[in-house]
């Protein structure tokens, strides 16, 4: 099982697809050109707690699926989850330390120390380590703990018992946002690289659409596993399946991967790895998993501090901020910027009806990049008042002490005000988006020497390795 | 002609008596929708808005002869008022919550197949307007303007951007559709271009998609099929990052399908100007 992981990169064949809605056909896509991939779900944030409105944007739950942020679980807590289905796992501790991975060792024997991070990949860039003696435990530990993984610094890792393998399925499901349906897909093809199985061999991956009223009946799920020429393992499998989608209705999963899944040479069967992402708009309806999971996020700091503030925030790597309501225009506005020769650091879509102090939240969260250079806000109003937004940039401009280049595109509801207030208080609005993009990254070329950046001992520090 | 709503579709607004329900309530009367009744449970004979009120849609229809809804409810009960609104006859369903947890829609999508004569558009989504006749949902008036333009798209604020540039540039429209920003949806783009195609008052037709799923790819598929309608495309987030993807599931689904690349491929396949920025749309539409 795990070496399959540690030596496996991501697939790095090209393929496309003609799927046609009522019977998908498989395809590969490039690792490197994982888009937008359909699922889901949902804006970021963890706000879903408070009471909810009807509309934030018309448009935000958009920015979440194409730039594809939902509720990742780590893949030991996902492993906890399918625990809890009644699934099979291996013998696992989390560790924190090297001592602690030493500690595991004592206890389990030979382990192999994974990093916990919500991110694929993990593999190939060195964070899953075979250990056979407590001081390679230890020093497995020592080289994965605080290593910068796609961005994510790995907090800690679980060490895990070797499995005795027989052979390796894949078992997955997602939504498939083009059937606007449950995906279940198995295939006796596992371990290796399946988006590599489903280029070469699409045959050799088995699929159920569920009813979603009902679930799987029972034959269809012993059709799949014909299907998938693993006959011999019916019964079995059937049952681990049926466990599995209860993830769907119980806990609003979107997407859950157990790869491999382990048949044993003692014939049991074991979720070798899992990714489990649940459904970011239903945490309202499952708020034990919030709280068992919801505190242990990792990753960018600039975005967990937008999570606090109820923002939908994305970091970037260029060093123009960028405000915008929806998700389409804050998408159109990134666009824009990269035309005019810029790169966009972050952006932070303030959402229909946007409040003074929801533009000064997304300001300061902004601002707390020392990578930006200058910031740009684009804001349509349809809902949004062009007069509140004015207001707001103003006073989040003159409390937050912002002394970097601001061009602000403002349109719609009470813009003549808005632009009045801007004006006023020494911001010239620019014309349209376009001339607007320009006009920052002008500003900033210009003032690349000589402004001075905001700096604030309170606010989180930049991401590792950037 | 339009599209969808005009001045004869008869419109109830399941949760009329919110703070949202109750706005665009009153914005959709005074541009002279016929808002004929709205529904809150526990509210039943009394008016709100100008308008009465009815305890279920099936109330409502009886009493009005409602044949379209606009849905105004938060999201735990959104699915539910959908399902509601097909349930009872309602041709068009426009929801406009956002926040609906996937595996409801996905359950409503199925729900739906037993009601054919049912349309949804949304949910996440502005509404429809035929300008200066009727709207349902959140797009202001103000950005809209008489024509011969279908616009048709999946962003909120991309809609009143365009809708306010081609308005500006005395380019009127037939009737703007915001089809929402779900992965899971009602009416897709492909619908809504067959529409347009058929509508005798739409000659230009203006596709504001941006980057996941492939519904896009599909209307630019029945364009290429021939098309009486002369069309601008953009697709925004061209440049946005890739997603920080755990598992293969979705790509084994999905393909290359989805990237903006795909999108504006499909539409200058289907010979189709595609626009570079927001701004170019109008000049290409000309």
């Amino acid at each position: 099982m795990l070496a399959d992981e540690l030596g496996k990169g991501e697939g790095e064949g090209e393929g496309d697809g003609d799927n046609d809605a009522t019977a998908p056909q498989p395809s590969v896509k490039t690792a490197s050109g994982r888009t937008a991939i359909a699922l889901h779900m949902c804006a970021l944030n963890p706000e879903r707690a408070r009471p909810q409105p009807v509309t934030r944007s018309p448009d935000r739950a958009a920015a979440a699926a194409t730039l594809d942020l939902g509720v990742k679980l780590l893949e030991y807590q996902a492993k906890e989850v399918l625990a809890s289905l009644g699934i099979a796992i291996p013998l696992g501790r989390v560790a924190h330390t090297p001592d602690e991975a030493a500690a595991v060792f004592a206890e389990l024997g030979p382990i192999a120390v994974k990093a916990q991070v919500p991110v694929g990949g993990r593999g190939k860039a060195g964070g899953i380590k075979l250990a056979s003696s407590p001081e390679q435990a230890r020093s497995a530990a020592q080289q994965i703990i605080g290593m910068d993984i796609k961005g994510f610094k790995v907090p800690l890792v679980y060490c895990e018992s070797a499995l005795d393998i027989e052979r390796e399925v894949y078992l997955g499901f997602t939504v498939d946002r083009d059937a606007r349906a449950n995906i279940l897909m198995l295939s006796a093809k596992g371990g290796m690289d399946i988006e590599q199985v489903a280029d070469e061999s699409p045959d050799s991956i088995a699929r159920l659409y569920p009813n979603p009223w009902r679930g799987p009946l029972d034959f269809e799920l012993n059709q799949l596993v014909y299907e998938a020429g693993l006959g011999e393992l019916a019964r079995p499998l059937s049952a681990l399946i049926k466990k599995l989608y209860r993830a769907i209705p119980d806990l609003d999963a979107v997407t859950a991967e157990i790869n491999p899944l382990v048949i044993t040479k003692k014939g049991e069967i074991v979720a070798g790895d899992a990714k489990l992402e649940t459904d970011e708009n239903a945490v309202w309806r499952h708020k034990d998993l919030e709280e068992r999971y919801g505190s242990l996020l990792i990753g960018d700091p600039y975005e967990i501090e937008a999570k606090k503030r109820g923002l939908t925030y994305v970091s970037l790597d260029g060093d123009i901020g960028i405000i915008g309501n929806g998700a389409g225009l804050c998408m159109s506005t990134l666009d824009l910027v990269q035309r005019a020769g810029g790169q966009a650091a972050n952006f932070c879509d303030i959402g229909g009806g946007a409040k003074a102090e929801v533009v000064e939240n997304a300001l300061a969260v902004i601002l707390m990049n020392p990578r930006v250079k200058g910031v740009l806000i684009n804001v349509f109003g349809g809902i949004t008042r062009g007069d509140e937004v004015a207001k707001g940039i103003v006073t989040a401009r003159d409390r937050l002490q912002m002394k970097l280049p601001l061009v602000v595109r403002l349109s719609g509801t009470r813009e003549e005000e808005g632009r009045a207030i801007l004006r006023q208080n020494g911001i010239e609005p620019g014309a349209s988006a376009w001339e607007a993009a320009k006009k920052i990254i002008a500003l900033t070329r210009a003032g690349s020497s000589g402004l001075p950046t905001p700096a604030s001992p309170d606010l989180p520090a930049g991401r590792g390795g950037r | 002609m339009s599209i969808l709503i005009d001045a004869g579709t008869r419109v109830i607004v399941q949760g009329i008596t919110g703070r949202e329900g109750t706005f665009h309530t009153e914005q959709m009367r005074e541009m002279g929708t016929k808002v004929v009744g709205g529904t809150t449970p526990g509210k039943g004979g009394t008016t709100h808005v100008g308008v009465p009120v009815f305890n279920t849609v099936a109330e409502a229809v009886r009493a009005t002869g409602a044949n379209a809804s606009g849905i105004f409810v938060p999201p735990p009960f959104a699915p539910d008022a959908i399902m509601e609104a097909a349930a009872n006859g309602i041709e068009l369903i426009v929801c406009i919550t956002e926040g609906i947890p996937i595996q409801d829609m996905i359950r409503v999508k199925d729900f739906l197949r037993g009601y054919p004569r049912a349309r949804l558009l949304g949910p996440n989504c502005p509404g429809l307007i035929t300008p200066g006749v009727a709207k349902i949902g959140i797009i202001p008036q103000r950005i809209s303007s008489s024509g011969h333009v279908g616009l048709v798209s999946r962003s909120g604020t991309l809609t009143y951007e365009v809708g306010t540039a081609l308005t500006a540039a005395g380019m009127g429209q037939s009737t703007i559709v915001g089809i929402g920003g779900d992965p899971v949806l009602g009416l897709t783009f492909k619908d809504i271009v067959e529409m347009f195609e058929q509508d005798p008052q739409t000659t230009h037709m203006v596709v504001i998609g941006e980057i996941g799923g492939s519904d896009e790819e599909r209307a630019a598929e029945l364009l290429a099929k021939g098309s009486r309608l002369k069309t601008v495309a953009f697709i925004s987030g061209r440049t946005a990052p890739e997603g920080k993807r755990m598992g293969h599931a979705g790509a084994i689904i999905s393909g290359n399908r989805g990237t903006a690349k795909s999108k504006e491929e499909a539409f200058k396949a289907a010979g189709v100007a595609v626009a570079e920025t927001t701004d170019d749309i109008v000049g290409l539409l000309r």
